[in-house]
């Protein structure tokens, strides 16, 4: 007797990987209270940053630990479209197509006003990049184009152009025993930096290209001092910085200038209006055949931070990302709570897969939600922040991208975290806190609280899954402007990508275990 | 009679659950562990740093008041995710003492674990500071308990684990799942302080910084320069108690009006 086995008459289901996230899909979508934390989530990344009421101009409080300044009102833009400073006095001759100007520094000095100080109590001593050299520049607007070699108060000879441009020529500082001499030579839109010991044996410390530079520009000698400033180097919250402005005088002989325009006479401006505080004397004066300019101000890129800029608009992901991590976590945890886990194994036995599908699917609804979140968080934030006269610090189009692109992939992946650690730890209440006090607590311990110092809290900020607000890092920390490049002013210890490497490992890392665990433990 | 023998129960429950011992061994392992991490890397060479000692030494209360509030949760949402809260409600209808056990048993525990905890941290502050630049011969307040305000900052802070604890409960009988819960009670806990450190001294960061459960309470942490504190230390404490005390509000509410 043959004993036929029973089959049934429908056909059999597919059981391939797109059944499975459709499943999955299923499962997300059908829940009412996650799609709800979804839009939560969603509604929090915009709407936290809403909060932001600033005045431009409206300084922290003295009990503020944590901004440097108020918001600014206005900054003119650089040639880059990055924000800048523009504040020197120079003294200029024109210069043509063709042509070089060279001088020998002799000597650069500086007084400095300690914070709250009046004129009386100047001190002496110039400030680490207080400047002084020779500049050729497009026009005296502030933000026009410009390529300069200047000595530096303590980091030797540069050549720097464009406010972005950096280059390093001889080190060591500048005095009547050992002079530094300086040349610019122009040709068309090209302009090369020298500088030598003797006058005699030149080196090229650079070469920029200003395009559109005009026929004939001005070109001399120019002295510029940023402000002084203390940087609170024990707190990565960013201390409030006390300084005050300064002043940098040098001294400039055997000047020539080759391909020169008809003027014969040098003529003094104050790029950037004449400076405030206790200066207010600046300018130059003939001293034998050479020139003594004096200037107070800065020539470089502004560092944003603080209201306006980029990274404090999306805050609101802080708050998303709890949001986020909650419907995360529970959406593997809950299958433990009611049993659906059961199921969910019987239909598909291959335990790896489920996890690979939940993962695609919570990730891929974090990134969803996140994308248009980031996206509009500046797009209502800022016209905002405008009509209060904030000036919105801008950013370049990619930069903005990966930024908000960032933002969305960071809540992905730290909802991908989130469930491998649901997986890992099965109960929701742990696996939410776990997450949080890997994500969320590192930079609380980094930059609110404010009580580590700067090297504990940067290495918090590399090695823990925090490091992935890296991503969000919007503006580049410029190694030629004194400023508290801190998580808390929105600059991170790691490189934007390297940063969202080490959550993506800790997130690879959680994710393997489980898929381990999942397959080795009973449900 | 009633109350009692609802404490009594509550307490088994409590006692015999594996996870109630884990999670009060955790909380004082993460507090003590996170204030000792703190302490060693704080330095201040040459003496003039604005340090509070009390407050670095209690720094581990941010990480264990986490710990403290899954064990709060946990007490009441673990019934809701097996259905022993319908056995519970059975044995003892009135929902209010029921809430009321939870909410004294979950305080005792805490006061327990939190005075424990607590010491251990002035102690490894009191044993460590000192020999980074800030102790008594630095010119800073030595870290005894004999000292008022460091007496006020250690008994204040096992006071705010409580708070927190209670807090977590309120919530978690309010919104019933864990996750949720815990999500809901550190959201409230660490978003005010970040979002305020991003409003920086605006009057706005300050206001945040008044009203976050957080970010008030811990005031009471603070031993030196009382006067730049966005609130006194035991106002700070009494907006916590006052968030505590609506969540429980809002808890005993949903306990006593919804079905479980």
């Amino acid at each position: 007797m043959t004993v036929t086995q029973y089959r049934s008459a429908a056909p059999a289901g597919s059981d391939g990987f797109a059944q499975l996230v459709r499943a999955e899909w299923t499962k997300f979508r059908t829940v009412r209270g996650w799609m709800a934390g979804m839009i939560l989530a969603g509604l929090l990344t915009v709407g936290v940053g809403l909060l932001s009421h600033g005045e431009c101009g409206s300084q922290a409080g003295p009990s503020a630990p944590v901004v440097t300044g108020g918001p600014a009102c206005s900054d003119p833009l650089g040639p880059g479209g990055e924000a800048v400073t523009d504040g020197l006095y120079f003294v200029h001759r024109s210069l043509g197509l063709d042509g070089s100007i060279t001088v020998r520094v002799t000597s650069l000095t500086g007084s400095y006003s300690p914070a709250g100080a009046s004129a009386q109590d100047l001190k002496q001593g110039v400030q680490p990049w207080s400047k002084a050299g020779i500049i050729i520049k497009s026009s005296d607007i502030a933000g026009s184009a410009y390529a300069a070699m200047m000595v530096t108060g303590s980091h030797g000879v540069r050549m720097q152009w464009d406010y972005t441009g950096d280059a390093a020529g001889l080190g060591g500082a500048v005095s009547a025993a050992s002079p530094r001499w300086l040349r610019l030579s122009r040709s068309g839109d090209t302009i090369t930096g020298y500088d030598s010991l003797d006058g005699t044996h030149w080196s090229v410390v650079g070469t920029a290209t200003l395009t559109g530079l005009p026929a004939t520009v001005p070109a001399g000698p120019f002295a510029a001092s940023p402000d002084y400033t203390v940087v609170n180097s024990r707190s990565a919250a960013g201390g409030s910085g006390t300084g005050g402005p300064s002043q940098a005088t040098a001294a400039f002989d055997r000047i020539t200038l080759q391909g020169a325009g008809p003027d014969r006479t040098w003529t003094g401006t104050a790029v950037g209006g004449p400076p405030g505080g206790p200066y207010p004397v600046l300018g130059y004066r003939q001293s034998g055949g050479g020139l003594v300019v004096s200037g107070s101000g800065d020539i470089a890129p502004v560092p944003p931070s603080g209201e306006g800029s980029l990274a404090n608009t999306l805050i609101g992901a802080f708050a998303g990302l709890i949001a986020m991590v909650v419907v995360a976590a529970m959406f593997i945890t809950a299958e433990y709570r009611r049993g659906l886990i059961g199921v969910t194994l019987t239909a598909s036995p291959r335990r790896g897969r489920i996890l690979a599908a939940k993962a695609l699917v919570v990730g891929l609804a974090a990134f969803v939600v996140g994308l248009p979140a980031a996206w509009a968080a500046p797009l209502i934030e800022d016209p905002l922040a405008r009509s209060r006269g904030i000036f919105i610090y801008p950013v370049p189009v990619l930069t903005e991208v990966r930024v908000i692109g960032g933002t969305a992939a960071l809540l992905a992946v730290a909802a991908v975290l989130a469930l491998a650690l649901g997986a890992l730890l099965r109960r929701s209440a742990i696996a939410v806190t776990a997450v949080i006090a890997v994500i969320v607590l590192p930079y609380f311990f980094a930059v609110p609280l404010a009580l580590l110092p700067a090297g504990a809290a940067d290495w918090l900020l590399r090695v823990t899954p925090a490091a992935g607000f890296a991503i969000q890092q919007p503006y580049p920390a410029y190694q030629q402007v004194t400023f508290d490049y801190t998580p808390g002013n929105g600059y991170y210890p790691l490189a934007p990508w390297a940063g969202f490497a080490v959550l993506c490992a800790w997130a690879a890392l959680a994710l393997g275990l489980a898929v381990y665990l999942l397959r080795r433990r009973d449900a | 009679m009633k109350l009692s023998g609802a404490l009594n129960a509550e307490w088994t429950k409590a006692r015999t659950l594996a996870s109630t011992g884990w999670l009060l061994l955790a909380a004082i392992a993460a507090t003590v562990a996170v204030s000792t991490a703190v302490a060693a890397a704080v330095t201040c060479p040459a003496g003039n740093c604005a340090e509070d000692p009390a407050k670095i030494s209690l720094t581990g209360v941010y990480l264990g008041q986490a710990v403290v509030a899954i064990l709060a949760v946990l007490m009441i949402s673990g019934e809701y995710s097996t259905g022993m809260i319908r056995v519970t409600l059975a044995a003892m209808p009135g929902r209010a003492t029921v809430l009321a056990a939870k909410a004294a048993i979950l305080t005792g525990l805490v006061l327990a674990a939190g005075a424990v905890a607590v010491l251990g941290c002035v102690l490894a502050g009191h044993i460590i500071l000192p020999g980074h630049g800030i102790g008594p011969s630095h010119g800073y307040p030595s870290l005894s308990l004999g000292d008022g305000p460091v007496l006020r900052a250690t008994a204040g802070s096992v006071l705010y684990l409580v708070l927190v604890a209670l807090l977590s409960l309120g919530t978690a009988a309010a919104v019933r799942d864990s996750g949720t819960a815990i999500g809901v009670v550190l959201g409230l806990l660490y978003l005010f302080p970040i979002v305020a450190a991003v409003l920086g001294g605006s009057p706005l960061g300050r206001h945040l910084q008044q009203i976050g459960p957080m970010t008030a309470g811990l005031a009471i942490q603070a031993t030196t320069g009382l006067r730049h504190l966005p609130i006194s230390p035991w106002a700070g404490l009494g907006v916590l108690a006052a968030w505590t005390a609506a969540a429980l509000l809002a808890g005993g509410l949903v306990l006593c009006l919804r079905d479980a």
